[in-house]
């Protein structure tokens, strides 16, 4: 990024960072530095991803063999639903945008933090009380109703804590609409002067697609839940065939946020991508505006495509048509995406470093994921593996391939921003290769097994199947691994990292202008920009400057 | 906070925005920036709200328009006249909310209070009569559940099928609940619009300086919005006929 008038890069020890300009508890939990509260929720959904992570360990110990033996078949729904509604709502929706976006947004665009900074830390009490309240929930007995909690069994029928989830849930959906209503009002307002909007980072245009997305599909499902909430108080309710109402009515207004949601998960990571391939590649992003329109065509046509996952539920073949129709719709941006990576790769100067491996592994697994969606969206193909394996490894190829793969990849891009201090190469690539290895193992035999018929959500399953799904729970071992390599190699680089200076990668961003850790309000000056965001020549190279 | 923020933040404000008044967060070059930051903020909220209620709103189309009998039968049993005054009573009370605004704008502190606690009075008015109502249509066997209609006050045509009987049912718990959230969002108004009555006779508000009447007058024309939907869609179906 070119700028008229910058921060000064010096970045002595002795200035004050953000991390240093106060200590103590207190100075966290009423922080409302945007730099501050990021870290505060990468503490929080580090700490649920691990929950989720051992539910997931236990689900896929059980199905090593084909009878049940390691837990009761209650537990094991129970176990199912908490390994959901943690990774879904306190752990995927909040990932990339609140800890990355909330971390970097403004600095890329130059502001001093966000437009509301009590509102943002209030997003993230609302957070943790929604967590909490899931936990609670679980530990006194848990909910087998899915993360779906559809109706009726989870108004009328299922005898476990779905109230205390749903409270859960409720909550942290207004922590997302707090992100998404604050990134929105900043992204407007608070750019710095010379920022154009085709001068962003492709990272605010997709945080910017997600933040619509969040804001207008986040209180359909809040009305939703608290329509389930009075149903199971009063056992009264719009979804009761008794009172002339109807459960797929539930269904609609249900996926009418969570199908969009996916593209909560998603879009950021696009974003996260957009920025590590060209920096690697050393070249600038190849069709600029057609990847901005990208994001905003998802979010858009993705509030449009709910109905496909309803096609055996009964509702009309016709709206099954047009909702098939509309799904192969998002695969046009979603291609434009990937092509366009390709083509930045195209002639580049590539070189391999940590964010580098997840970018890419990024790009391959979404395009597994993507694919298995349009036979997923295909009226035919679809009642052959509804509610299959086939169906859990292709959401997981967008999940874990795609967000998860991204998160990391961005916190291993923007580690040394954060922090100032650089990790371990070797083990950090080790543990790329090993999530990118272990996920295959994992999720590629689950997309063999839907396909051969097995289905979701059963604790015991025919002989036949057992290799597959001993090559799956391998694979989930190996994962395990690989996620908790970064854990313990970045909290290392905490104390033994060697310091960087402010742009180790030799990246274009205008994040990387302000000093690394980033004092208090990001830069000294207001920034004055004069050019976009990718200004890469070839053969530049990643200049390691490690202090 | 802690001190060592606090200096920071202080210092950095002295230098930089000394012509400025005091409303001016660090994070915001111009007072202009912030005020149009925070409406942007409220209208992006109220869209939120507008999603919220669109549930709703859709779940009651999709069943009014496969049974408009039902709907046209149940709501003969509300209270027309009632819900009238209540319209009138909730619009004049986005009058004086208005009026409220303007003495904002105007530096008038003691119309400020005037017509925030007006626009109270009004706004408690509805909720009284509101609940009045509820309580006509406890009495008249009309809540959702074990016991509807153990009076009888609805009578079934013979045309009617069984789901159709049933949809009478079903208006009743789309009409508590939906008259139900709007009033909730009308306590939660009363308790903001006391809030600035406050601050508003402490004289926090001036032409420099007003966002908060204005956002909350925003709300406030919100709900009253919602009500202007809900009372043809429950009150006033098929009166004509």
């Amino acid at each position: 990024m070119s700028t008229a008038s910058t921060a000064s890069a010096a970045s002595g020890d002795r200035r004050p960072n953000y991390l240093n300009v106060a200590y103590g508890l207190r100075s966290w939990l009423l922080t409302t530095d945007h730099k501050r509260i990021a870290i505060l929720y990468m503490i929080t959904i580090t700490f649920f991803f691990f929950i989720g992570g051992a539910a997931a360990t236990v689900v896929r110990l059980e199905l090593m063999t084909p009878q049940g033996d390691v837990v009761q078949p209650e537990d094991y729904n129970k176990l199912f639903t908490l390994h959901g509604v943690i990774m879904i709502f306190f752990f995927l929706i909040p990932s990339i945008p609140a800890v990355l976006g909330n971390f970097l947004i403004p600095m890329m665009i130059g502001a001093k933090d966000l437009a509301f900074p009590k509102l943002n830390l209030a997003s993230w009490y609302f957070l943790v009380g929604g967590g909490l309240f899931a936990l609670w929930a679980a530990v006194t007995g848990g909910v087998d109703t899915g993360w779906t909690f559809y109706t009726p069994y989870s108004s009328m029928f299922s005898n476990t804590n779905v109230m205390a989830t749903a409270i859960g849930a409720f909550l942290s959906g207004f922590s997302s609409i707090f992100t998404g209503l604050n990134f929105i009002v900043t992204i407007h307002k608070m750019r710095a002067p010379g920022m154009t909007w085709f001068r962003l980072p492709l990272f605010v245009w997709a945080h910017y697609a997600t933040s619509l997305i969040q804001v207008l599909g986040t209180p359909v499902v809040a009305v939703s839940l608290l329509l389930v909430g009075l149903e199971r108080l009063f056992h009264v309710g719009i979804f009761d065939p008794k009172y002339g109402g109807d459960p797929i009515l539930f269904q609609h207004l249900f996926w009418f946020y969570s199908h969009p949601a996916v593209y909560i998960m998603l879009l950021p990571g696009m974003g996260v991508v957009s920025e590590i391939i060209t920096c690697f590649a050393r070249r600038p992003i190849f069709g600029y505006r057609f990847m901005a329109g990208a994001v905003l065509a998802i979010a858009v046509l993705g509030f449009l495509v709910w109905g496909h996952h309803m096609f055996v539920s009964g509702q009309s073949m016709y709206a099954g048509m047009v909702f098939s129709l509309l799904s192969f719709l998002v695969a046009i941006p979603s291609a434009v995406k990937v092509f366009n990576w390709t083509a930045t790769l195209w002639k580049g100067s590539v070189t391999a470093d940590t964010p580098m491996l997840y970018a890419l592994g990024f790009i391959g697994l979404f395009t597994i994921g993507g694919l298995t969606g349009l036979m997923l969206g295909s009226l035919a193909i679809d009642v052959h593996v509804h509610d299959t394996y086939f169906v859990v490894g292709h959401f997981h190829y967008i999940m874990v391939g795609g967000t998860v793969m991204a998160y990391l990849g961005g916190i291993h891009f923007w580690w040394p921003k954060m922090t100032g201090r650089m990790y371990s190469e070797l083990w950090s690539k080790l543990s790329a290769l090993t999530v990118f290895v272990g996920f295959n193992l994992t999720f590629f035999p689950q997309l063999i097994l839907g396909y051969v018929g097995m289905p979701r959500r059963y604790y015991e399953y025919p002989p036949e199947f057992q290799v597959l799904n001993v090559m799956s729970t391998a694979g989930a071992s190996i994962l395990a691994v690989g996620y908790l390599m970064p854990l313990i190699y970045l909290l290392l680089s905490l104390g033994i990292g060697p310091k960087v200076g402010h742009n180790p990668w030799n990246a274009s961003g205008l994040e990387w202008e302000a000093a690394s850790p980033p004092p208090t309000f990001n830069f000294d000056e207001t920034p004055i920009v004069t050019g976009g965001p990718y200004v890469y020549e070839l053969g530049g190279g990643v200049q390691r400057e490690h202090a | 906070m802690s001190t060592h923020e606090v200096s920071a933040r202080e210092a950095k404000h002295a230098h930089g925005h000394e012509h400025e008044s005091g409303h001016l967060a660090h994070h915001f070059e111009t007072l202009d920036q912030q005020s149009k930051s925070a409406t942007l903020g409220m209208w992006t909220f109220l869209a939120t709200e507008v999603m919220f209620f669109g549930g709703l709103f859709g779940g009651y189309a999709v069943y009014r328009a496969i049974n408009p009998e039902s709907f046209a039968l149940a709501s003969r049993q509300l209270n027309v006249a009632l819900g009238s005054i209540n319209t009138f009573f909730l619009l004049t009370s986005s009058l004086t909310m208005a009026l409220a605004v303007h003495a904002g704008q105007t530096s008038n502190r003691k119309g400020q209070v005037r017509f925030l606690l007006l626009t109270m009075l009004l706004g408690a008015t509805f909720l009284g009569i509101k609940a009045y109502e509820y309580y006509e249509e406890f009495e008249k066997g009309l809540i959702p559940g074990l016991h509807f209609n153990s009076k009888g006050v609805l009578q079934f045509p013979t045309s009617f099928s069984e789901l159709a009987v049933r949809r009478t049912q079903l208006f009743f718990i789309f009409y508590f609940f939906m008259t139900g959230l709007h009033a909730t969002h009308m306590v939660i108004g009363l308790g903001v619009l006391g809030t600035l009555a406050v601050l508003a006779h402490r004289g926090h508000y001036s032409e420099e300086y007003y966002t908060p009447l204005e956002l909350s007058g925003l709300y406030w024309h919100f709900v009253d919005i919602v009500w202007i939907f809900l009372f043809p869609l429950l009150y006033l179906i098929d009166l004509h006929k």
